[in-house]
Order: C-alpha cells, then structure tokens, then sequence
C-alpha cells in the first residue's frame, strides 16, 4: 500500500513540475492543482499510513492515542486544500488580466521572440 | 515618571497637530509652543534631582525574551541635551509662527517638527542602545519629511533624499555597530555597555565596532567624507535648518561619540577615525563657507566645520578635550540657531538671501543686524562672547596634545587656521550683509520684523553674552554635571574664566583674528564664484555618481544571474530543488525503514492507475483541450479525495471533494476568456527545439517525480515519531469538548492558525474581486459563444426575448428541468450544510465544509439559471458575509477576554434552556461559524465576480453597438 501511495505523489508531482514548466499559463494552473494534490498527499503522509482509525474520539473506547491516526498533519492539509482553492482562483484571475491586458496567455506576457 | 512625559508630550502634540485644519495656523503653533514649553519646564524642573541623584531611571519590560527594556535614563549630560532639545525647540515654534507663510500647509509642519522633538528627546534619554538606534532612525525620517516639506521644489525633494540616504545608511551600519557592541558588553543597556569598557576595548571586534559606529555618528553629523549633504538640506524651511540641521539632530552624531567616549575612546584608532574626520571636516567646512554665495550657505558649511572642531576635540583622546567639546555643543547651538534666525529674517524680509545681491542693510533693520553681528562674533570667537571660550580651550588642547612631535607642532597651527576661516566667513557674512551701500532691487523692501520674530534670536543672543562674560555662574555648573555623568570620578578639573593671562592660546586667537582680516580682504576681490582648489572636491558629484552606478550595477547583475523569462527561473528553481534534496541522499546514502508494511489492495491499486493515468493525461492535454484536462484533473482530485477516505482521514476526504466541485466551475467560468488554441501552432523549424525542450522538462519532472516518491516512501517505512499529536488526541475531549480531534485542532488548539487563514483567504476574495473590476476581457473572447447566440438568434423571437426576462418564475432556455430541480436543491443544500457545521465538533465536518458546500449550492443557481435571472431572485451579498464571518471569528475570540482568558481560549457553557432542555453552547461554534460564514462569502464573491465577466462582455458590445 505505502508503496503505491509513494507512486501515487511521485506521478502527481511529476505532471505538476512537467506542467508548471510548460510556457502556457492554463497549463501552469493545472500544473500547480496536480504539485497541490502531490504535496497535500505527501504532508498527510508524514503521519504515516492507517486504516479504520480516523482521529474522532469514540467514547467506548477512550483517547488512547494509539488507537487513532495523526489527526495533525490532517489538520494542516485541511487548511492547505482551503488556501489551496484561494490560490487557485487568484492566479486564474492574475492570468485572465494578463491575457485581456497583453492579449496573451504566455507567461512572460509577450509571446517568445521569433528565430 | 516625568521622564516619560517627557518624550510623550511631543508624540502626543504631532499626534494632535496633524489633525488640525491646515489653515489654523495660530491653533498650531499654540499647541506646539505650548507642548515645547511644557517639555522644556519639565526637563528644568528635574535638574535639582539630576544634580543629586546622579541619574534618573524609568524602564518598562519591551522584549523581556530578549532581555530588552524599553529604559529612559537621564544623567546630567543627557540632562543637557534635552534642555537644548526642547529649549532650541521652544524659540524655533516662536520663530517658525511668524516664518511659515499662510499658504503653507502648516499641520504637516508642526506635526514633523514635534515628532523630531520627541524622536531626539529619545536619542537623548534612551538608557538602552537598540531603542536609541530606533529614535536615531526616527529623526532621520522627520528630517526627510521636514527637508522635503516644500516638496514642489526640486532641490527640496533631492536634499531631502540625500540626507535620508546618507544618513539612513549611517544609520543601518550604526544598528550594526550597537548589535556587536551589546554582544560583547552582555546587553544593550548603556550602563551594562559602560561597564565593559575594558572588555570591549581589548576585543577582537573593537575596531569593527569603532569603524561602524562612527558611520552612525559621521553621517548624522555630517562629518567628512559624508559631510555633503547637510548643504543640501538648506532647502528645507529656514527653522527647520536652525533646529535640525544645526542645533540638534546633526549634533546627535557628537552627543553619541560623547555618551560612548569612556568606552571607544583612548585608542589610536580613535584618535585617526575620530580626529581625522573632525579635522578635516573643520578645515575643509571652514574653507568652503568662505565662498558660499548664498547665507544659509555659509551657515551650513560652517556647521560643518564646528561640529568637525567638536569631533576633533572628541578624539583628541583627553578628558579636558571632552570637557570642551560638550562645551562647544552648547555654545555652537546658541550662536548658529540666532544666526540661521537672522539668515531666515533677511530671506523673509527682503526675499533673497544671496550674498551678492544684498548689502547695506544696517540701516534698515538695525535690531537684526546687531543681534546677527553679536552671533557671529561668537562665531568668529571674539572675547566675552561663549564661543571664544570654548574656542580658546579648543586651542589649549592643541597645544598639549599627547602625541608624536609632528603631531604637536600641526594641529595647533591647523587650529589657528581653521580660526582665521572662521573670522573670514563670519566677517563676511556680517559685511556683506549688513553694510556697504543699501542694496538696490531686493524683491521687498526691507524693514525690521515684528518683535515676536526677534525675541527667540535675542534670547539667544543674550545667552552668548552672558556666557561669554559671565562663564563660571552661568553655564558652570550644568556643564560640569554633564561632564561629571560622561566621565564619572575620571572627570579633570578645569577653569572657567574669561582671562587666564597672555599665553599661546590668546595669541592664537589674536593670530586667527588678524589673518582672518586678512584673508576677507583677499578674498573680497574675487569676482568669480568658484572656490579655489577646491572646486572638484564635492562628495555630492559622487553620491549623484553613485546612485545610477549602483542601480546600474544591480540590474546588470540581475541580468547575468536571472532572466525575466519565468520558464528559465521555475526551471533553475525546481533544478536547485532537487539537487539539494538528493545531495545527503548522495553524501550520505539511503535506506528504507523497517515498519511493518500494508499489503497491497487491488482496489488500491486500481484506483491509483485510473489516478496515475488522468494525472498523465492532464499533464498530456493541457495545451489543446482544456476541458478535457479539466475533467482529467477533477479525476486525480477524486482519487487523491478517496485515498483521504481510505486512510481514516473524513474531514480531508470531505473537504477535498467540495474543494475539488468548486475549482472545478471556477476554472471551468475562466476557460471562456482564454485564446482558441490549434494543434500544429509551432513553426516548422522550432519543433525539434520546442521537442527538445519538453524532453528535457519531461526527465526533470520524471527525477522530482521519483524524488517526490522515495523521500514519501522512505518516510512511510519508518515508525511514527509521534510528536505533539498524542497530546492533542488525550486533550481533545477533556479541554476542547470535541470528539473530532482534527476540528478541535483547527478551532480552538490552534485557533489562531485558523483565524489568520480565513483572514488571508477573505483578502485574496477581496484582491481577486478588485482585479476583476478592472479587467478588460481580449477583443476576440468579447462575442457570444457559440450556443448563446443560436439560442438569441433562433427561429423563434420569442425565445430571445424569454432568457432575458429576468423576472421570469423561472429561467427560460433549454436548462428549464435541471433549473427547477437547482432551485429546489438550495434549501437541502442549506440544510446539508449547516449539518455539517452543526456536528463538526464532535464528527467529520466542521465550518470549511459547510461553507463551501453552501457556497456550491449558490453558485450552481448562477450555472444554471444564468446572472440576471438569479440576481433578480437571490440576494446574496458576499462581502456582508465575509465581515460577518471574520467579525464572528474575533468575537469568538475576544470572548475569553471577558473570562479573563488569553484570546481564543474556548469557553463552554453546559445548562438547562427552557423549552429546549440540556444544552451544550461554546465560543468554539461561534468561531466555527466565522469561519463558516467566512467561507461562503469568500467562494461566492469569487465565483460570482468571474461569472460577471459575461455580463460585462455583453455591455461591452452592447456599447459599441448602439451609436
């Protein structure tokens, strides 16, 4: 399981990086939602791995913490996923002004110089 | 106490003075007058307790990790300063009132000039160095503002940026000069640092320390090489000139050299550092005043050139040279503020202040010109007058001077020198001025000004005298209070007296005042305006050199170290990324852990193929099929939603999958105003290019990709560590009352991560809904799309006519099922979202969740249904919503301040309500449904602003259509 998991971050964040490096700015969005999927993947992997534990606290069975997985790196990428979305949405607006102000959608804002 | 008072009184008065009307211009100089006044009796009321007590002492705990105080301290030098400070500040709100014309915005004036008063009161008082630096920057920013403040004037803007750059960096270096010194002595407190004076005298990093701190000092003094810009900064309002730039603030360099003089001074490098830039700041100073054309001018120079005989006296390296330094402090400021007042009274009276063009003024203004000539015979240190005091035990010290023969036998001669410039200028100052034949064709005709204008200069002048004749009964005893403070038991014993027989130094000063007669005389036929020499000797001409150079420099290093092309940076970014991940693998090799792994599950497996396969599939298809990445995207976001699940973490689960529907429609209402794409764009020639590239990209992301993988893998096979998460698992129920440890974690554990995130995300709603206000969509996305303008230009007429009926019960068009089934959807969803909401606390939930499935909901009604339609049945205001929101968060918050609780302690209230029965109530929901209501406003501000976008783009044409 850990292992297909590992794949999992390593394909997503290898899409992301191709893509963020790409001269298109929708790709370098979609680029950056794969990178954000790859690394909230990985920072909920620093609690390591379990199943059937969620950390809600079942009274029948008390707060023994090795009874429940990391509830703190949940915690971070919870709020990383939410911040995530903020980003997402400012670039997509920063790329839209971009285009309609330079009336391109490369990076740089100008389309790369011939020859 | 009295002491704080003190400093607070002018930040309070410049705090007020801004605020006033910019006309009330007698308002103004009432409160400044009255708040200098009320400073100044207070310093003079603590003189009795200074003289007995030694030093006066008031701290607050600032930074009490650091071991910082915020300390004020008053011994009986600082005692000094701050009666110059407030004093000098008293007569220049007097004189300013009648000098600032009524068409000057007075408030701004005032207010700088009380926020100078207070910031030097704080060089002067601080008993702890870092805060010294911190009011040592402070005056250099009133000084800015105050240079600048006829800021229509070019030289005026230019001055003032020079003395902030000069000065400004002096200052940075002085930081780093007080950091290393407070390092070495143990803390920053001044009595801890002069304490370790031996300590610090014998370190390695002395002459470090040496070298920065006189940095400070000389650039704020306006010493050699610096000394540059204090002529520039003439251009600021002649009181500010008498006040800043000559009485007070370039006096801050001096008065610190003094305060550390028991800790820096006594070393050769002191005696070079110090003395040579004092030295050559009095002779060049006093060389180049001589042929100033304008008044200030001269007075600048010779500012200059004064304050470079007190540098030297400090580092002459001998008790009595310090005694007359601090002396000369005093003195100076008397004479030159009288005279910049004369300066300022002849620039306002005649309208010009250039040497040439007035003359023969005696006659006209005859209170002016005697109170001028008094002060520069001070200047020029003519007997029974102050400055010939100070100047005569400046000549004493040059005499016996503890140094090598050439040394002895130079500096006296220089002395001499430096006073026949002094003679020379003042002479001329006063002469051309004042007599000679009545100027023809001044710009006013001149006339004595009002006595209010006049008595701030003839309190000072009288001063001069009266220190002059009468030495020991004036200024005796504050000056040996203040000598007593810097040097403690060390202090020497010295005689003020106007006569101490015919010795050298009364010859040297005869000397000085016949060649100075001399040199006027010379110089007088001069017609040009040049001065000899010393014409290309201008640190200004390096400083404007400098500036561009640098720039220059910078961009030309920008240029070989970066490109403004971002592929180029992301791809050294991500290159130097991953070289230092894999440099320890390399350095020091890997293995894996040895936790017990999970067998793989096919269905596991299975999902993360279809996970792998759309990953590839958007990195394949972003270029040309936008939708289709889009929905290959939204499959990976799925995946990544079911692993949460899989994994026993619901709350991310959850939070993933509504996170995933809304960047969905936001990116799928952005696509409309991006540039049709064709396959084959590239030219011919730049395919194998264009293909190498992506080769290339391709294996740096294939090596991050499988870097990413074996750092997650390698993780993964090693036991947990376990941290502070047990802890939060123990204290979830007990202290938060959550079951769900993860809410509990976000709202009340680390409540304020939590409260600064939705802070942040309510911002970039804002940035992204301000942006957009300003968008202008590209000329070719403005049309219709393709389906809207069949629909509008159908066979049937009434159609049209149908989807644009906003008051329509529903909206018309081929979405008319799913929009009745959408707008059924918005109560449940309603519903559904305040259940999770509801039960967050205690099951996977919580106030982001309920958030954005609301906000889903509302944004599916504008999918569907169409802007106008929708906004003619739902009013939803976002932004009310978000105040609400964050409004709620802090409310929740500030609540445990009642309780007598730091913020955001949670505070749970468990009771019987009636008709409800047994209740559980906490601040925890409340700041849940901050974040709840937060969340929705946030995601429906951005949502509907892109959506508005097609709005605007019909205006548009609709505009351009109609005439």
């Amino acid at each position: 399981m850990e292992l297909v998991f590992a794949l999992a971050i390593g394909v997503l964040a290898g899409s992301g990086i191709y893509l963020v490096l790409r001269p298109r700015t929708f790709q370098v969005i979609m680029g950056l939602t794969l990178l954000a999927y790859a690394v909230n993947l990985f920072i909920f992997a620093m609690g390591r791995l379990r199943i059937g534990a969620p950390p809600v606290i079942d009274p029948a069975r008390g707060s023994d913490p090795a009874l429940y997985t990391d509830p703190v790196p949940q915690a971070l990428v919870l709020t990383a996923i939410v911040i995530g979305f903020a980003t997402t949405a400012l670039f997509l607006v920063v790329l839209l002004a971009s285009r309609g102000l330079n009336g391109t959608d490369h990076v740089d804002g100008r389309e790369p110089e011939e020859g | 106490m009295s002491l704080l008072l003190i400093i607070l009184l002018p930040f309070l008065g410049s705090l007020c003075a801004a605020f006033l009307p910019s006309n009330a211009r007698n308002a103004e100089a009432w409160l400044a007058g009255v708040v200098s006044l009320a400073a100044t009796a207070l310093v003079v009321s603590l003189y009795p307790q200074v003289a007995a007590e030694g030093v006066l002492r008031v701290a607050f705990p600032w930074a009490p990790a650091l071991g910082l105080d915020f300390s004020l301290r008053m011994d009986g030098f600082a005692w000094l300063g701050a009666l110059m400070v407030t004093g000098m500040g008293t007569l220049m709100v007097v004189y300013a009132r009648y000098y600032m014309s009524p068409a000057d915005p007075v408030p701004r004036f005032f207010s700088f000039f009380l926020a100078f008063m207070g910031a030097m009161l704080g060089i002067v008082l601080s008993g702890q160095l870092i805060q010294m630096v911190l009011f040592w920057e402070l005056t250099s920013i009133a000084s800015f503002m105050l240079i600048a403040y006829w800021h229509h004037r070019r030289e005026a803007r230019r001055g003032a940026r020079m003395a902030l750059i000069v000065t400004g960096a002096g200052g940075i270096a002085l930081f780093g000069g007080v950091l290393l010194l407070g390092h070495i002595a143990g803390g920053y407190d001044l009595e801890t640092v002069l304490a370790a004076a031996p300590v610090i005298r014998a370190h390695p990093w002395y002459p470090a320390v040496l070298a920065l701190i006189a940095l400070g000092a000389l650039t704020k003094s306006a010493q050699f090489p610096f000394h540059f810009w204090l002529p520039h900064a003439m251009a600021a309002p002649t009181p500010v000139s008498a006040y800043l730039h000559s009485a007070t603030m370039v006096k801050a360099g001096v008065f610190l050299l003094a305060r550390l003089w028991p800790v820096l001074a006594g070393s050769d490098a002191w005696f070079w550092i110090i003395g040579g830039a004092g030295l050559a700041s009095l002779m060049i100073g006093g060389y180049l005043a001589i042929f100033q054309q304008d008044m200030k001018g001269v007075l600048a120079y010779s500012t200059i050139s004064h304050l470079g005989l007190i540098t030297l006296l400090l580092g002459m390296n001998s008790p009595l040279a310090l005694v007359a330094a601090v002396f000369h402090m005093v003195n100076h400021a008397t004479f030159k503020a009288s005279l910049f007042m004369a300066a300022g009274i002849v620039d306002h009276e005649t309208g010009t202040r250039n040497l040439r063009r007035l003359s023969g003024l005696r006659r006209a203004m005859p209170i002016t010109a005697t109170l001028a000539m008094v002060a520069a015979a001070a200047m020029a240190g003519v007997p029974l007058l102050n400055g010939f005091l100070s100047k005569e035990m400046f000549f004493t010290e040059t005499i016996f001077l503890d140094r090598p023969e050439w040394q002895r036998i130079g500096l006296p001669l220089a002395a001499t020198l430096a006073g026949m410039f002094s003679v020379a200028y003042s002479l001329r100052f006063i002469h051309q001025v004042f007599f000679g034949p009545p100027a023809e064709a001044l710009p006013h005709a001149p006339h004595d000004p009002t006595r209010w204008m006049l008595l701030p200069s003839a309190l000072l002048v009288m001063a001069c005298v009266l220190v002059g004749i009468f030495p020991a009964l004036t200024v005796g005893p504050f000056l040996s209070t203040a000598t007593e403070a810097i040097l403690g038991s060390d202090a020497p014993a010295y005689s003020l007296a106007l006569w101490h027989g015919l010795n050298l130094p009364l010859y040297m000063s005869l000397a000085a005042m016949a060649g100075g007669t001399v040199l006027y005389r010379v110089f007088l036929r001069r017609a040009e305006d040049t001065v000899p020499l010393l014409e290309h000797i201008d640190g200004r001409r390096a400083f404007d050199w400098l500036l561009p150079a640098m720039a220059r420099g910078a961009e030309a290093l920008m240029e070989r170290l970066s490109s403004p092309r971002l592929q180029k940076q992301l791809l050294v970014l991500i290159g130097v990324a991953l070289a230092g991940a894999l440099m320890p693998v390399l350095l020091r090799g890997t293995a894996w852990g040895g936790r017990a792994m999970m067998p793989a599950e096919p269905a596991f497996v299975l999902l993360w193929l279809v996970g792998a396969v759309c990953a590839l599939a958007v990195a394949w298809q972003s270029k040309f099929h936008r939708l289709a990445a889009v929905i290959f995207s939204g499959g990976a976001g799925l995946a990544t939603s079911l692993t949460f699940v899989w994994f026993s973490a619901p709350d991310l689960a959850l939070t993933q999958l509504t996170v995933e529907v809304v960047t969905a429609v936001l990116i799928l209402l952005g696509l409309r105003w991006l540039p049709r794409r064709e396959q084959g764009y590239a030219r011919e020639e730049r395919a194998a290019i264009t293909r190498l590239r992506r080769l290339r990209d391709a294996a740096l992301a294939a090596a991050c990709g499988l870097g990413m993988a074996g750092l997650a893998y390698a993780v993964l096979s090693r036991p947990d560590i376990g941290g502070i998460s047990p802890r939060f698992i123990e204290q979830s129920l007990p202290q938060g009352g959550g079951r769900n440890v993860v809410n509990v974690i976000l709202v009340d554990f680390r409540g304020f991560d939590t409260f600064g995130e939705i802070t942040v995300l309510a911002i970039v709603a804002l940035t992204v809904f301000a942006l957009l206000r300003r968008f202008r969509p590209a000329p070719e996305s403005i049309p219709l799309p393709h389906q809207q303008q069949r629909e509008q230009n159908g066979a049937d007429g009434l159609l049209a006519a149908r989807v644009r009926d906003p008051a329509a019960r529903l909206p018309a068009g081929y979405m008319m099922l799913p929009a009745a089934l959408v707008r059924l959807l918005l109560p449940l969803a309603m519903m559904v979202s305040l259940f999770f909401l509801l039960r967050g606390h205690d099951a996977p939930g919580g106030g982001f969740v309920g958030g954005l499935v609301l906000a889903t909901a509302v944004i599916l009604q504008y999918l569907v249904g169409g802007t106008v339609w929708v906004e003619s049945h739902l009013r939803i205001r976002p932004v009310y919503w978000m105040a609400a929101g964050l409004l709620a968060a802090a409310a929740a918050g500030a609540g445990a301040w009642l309780a007598g609780a730091p913020f955001l302690t949670s505070q749970a209230w468990h009771g019987e309500l009636p008709l409800i029965g047994e209740a559980h109530l906490s601040s925890v929901l409340l700041f849940d449904l901050g974040v709840y209501m937060l969340v929705v406003g946030a995601t429906v501000l951005m949502l509907v602003a892109i959506a508005h976008q097609s709005l605007r783009g019909q205006h548009h044409k609709a505009r351009e259509g109609a005439p």
